[in-house]
């Protein structure tokens, strides 16, 4: 990423000139990572979210609906997947956009296609690894997350719990108003004010995952967790994705840390697998999603997640090698 | 004018909230501003993302908070 250098070079220059720290030192060696990943993360981040925003303003939920509401399996697992990545919702919009799939007659298994698909791949999850890591690892973290959700909702489908749905739900019936299409001052607007909103929200946790990361650049020598969490530990997935679930943070503070752990010898599938579980596997949705769903119901989505984003990891842990990063 | 906020109440919706009242007092409307936050309720917009902007029964936009700018442009729009 050479249009970075000045970055690497201003960061360069304030700790070994003017601090006068040693280039080989330990603390000029974490500093330095500090200094240029922080501004070079926000950077990045701003303007790809800008980018993201605007591709998002097209396609409003309600649309996404009609889309989805004569699909079948299979065809319909895989779109509502693709337009869960694109569709803007924040975590509060979750209950109703359940409410409104399963009453527009979008299959439950498809529904669920859409629900895991949309926190599981996440933008700025996305962008921070394609920063980081290059278009490889970040097109492997789209593939694999597109994946879990479409054999996730095909699964979910398939064990028919259409009863597993609150009563009411299906009590509800949805207006026909029409959301007026937004014009492009508009977009850019809320472009705009979203890139202010995620920049403000995670900005505490890059800057603190990356202080860990500098921290462990500089001073936990190599090959040091090579052993608790490395390729040849099976436990380390489930161990990995089972610790994430009750830590709700924002991958953006996992992130900055997984170049730093990979380096030090965790598998690249063990991380992103935790990470994922970060995002997608959250204790606060499935507490929102209880207004909705019967206890059965959120146990088994639980647990479909669970053991799809475990496979996903070994998958990680078994395609990076082959791949070479 | 009657202005209706839809949403569960969640962070976005308490921001629209003011954004809308804001807008309507620098617009000196003598605006009623009402949350709705039954989903029931909501739903029968036909919007699924919250917050949204009802303005007289219309709605006026679904799943963002604008700046009291843009709003103001969508209540004097409203009025007329």
């Amino acid at each position: 990423m050479d249009v970075f250098a000045p970055l690497q070079w201003l960061a360069d220059w304030i700790t070994f000139d003017l601090l006068g720290l040693a280039k080989d030192s330990r603390l000029g060696s974490a500093l330095s990572f500090f200094l240029f990943d922080v501004p070079k993360i926000l950077i990045l981040l701003s303007v790809i979210v800008f980018v993201v925003a605007i591709i998002r303003s097209f396609f409003p939920p309600e649309k996404t609906r009609k889309y989805l509401s004569h699909s079948r399996e299979y065809v319909g697992n895989v779109l509502a997947a693709l337009l869960g990545v694109v569709t803007p919702f924040c975590s509060c919009s979750a209950v109703p956009l359940f409410i409104g799939f399963v009453e527009s007659g979008v299959p439950l298994g498809v529904t669920f296609s859409f629900l895991i698909a949309s926190p599981m791949v996440n933008e700025v999850a996305l962008i921070l690894l394609f920063g980081m890591f290059g278009w490889k690892i970040a097109a492997l973290y789209l593939a694999s997350g597109l994946s879990v959700a479409i054999v996730g909702g095909i699964v979910m489908g398939r064990l028919g719990l259409e009863d597993e749905i609150e009563e009411y739900v299906r009590q509800i019936r949805m207006g026909e108003a029409e959301v007026p299409t937004m014009t492009w001052a508009e977009r850019i607007a809320y472009a705009r004010g979203y890139v202010g909103d995620i920049v403000k929200k995670v900005w505490p946790y890059i800057v603190v995952g990356i202080a860990i990361g500098g921290f462990m650049h500089g001073y936990i020598p190599a090959d040091a967790l090579a052993h608790i969490a490395g390729p040849s530990n099976p436990f380390a997935v489930p161990v990995a994705v089972a610790m994430g679930i009750p830590l709700y943070s924002n991958a953006a503070g996992v992130i900055p840390l997984v170049s730093v752990l990979t380096e030090k010898g965790v598998a690249m599938g063990t991380v992103l697998a935790f990470m994922m579980a970060v995002t997608a596997l959250s204790l606060p949705e499935f507490i929102i999603l209880r207004k909705v769903m019967k206890p059965k119901l959120i146990a088994i989505y639980a647990a479909v997640g669970f053991v799809t984003i475990t496979a996903t990891g070994y998958l990680f842990n078994w395609a990076i090698p082959a791949f070479g990063r | 004018m009657v202005i209706k906020v839809l949403g569960s109440g969640c962070m976005n919706c308490q921001r629209l909230e003011a954004a809308a009242r804001e807008a309507a007092a620098r617009l000196g409307i003598d605006a009623q501003v009402e949350k709705v936050t039954d989903f029931a309720d909501i739903m029968a917009y036909g919007v699924m993302t919250t917050p949204a902007l009802v303005v007289d029964e219309q709605v006026k936009l679904a799943g963002r908070v604008p700046s009291v700018d843009d709003l103001v442009k969508i209540l004097a729009a409203a009025q007329s």
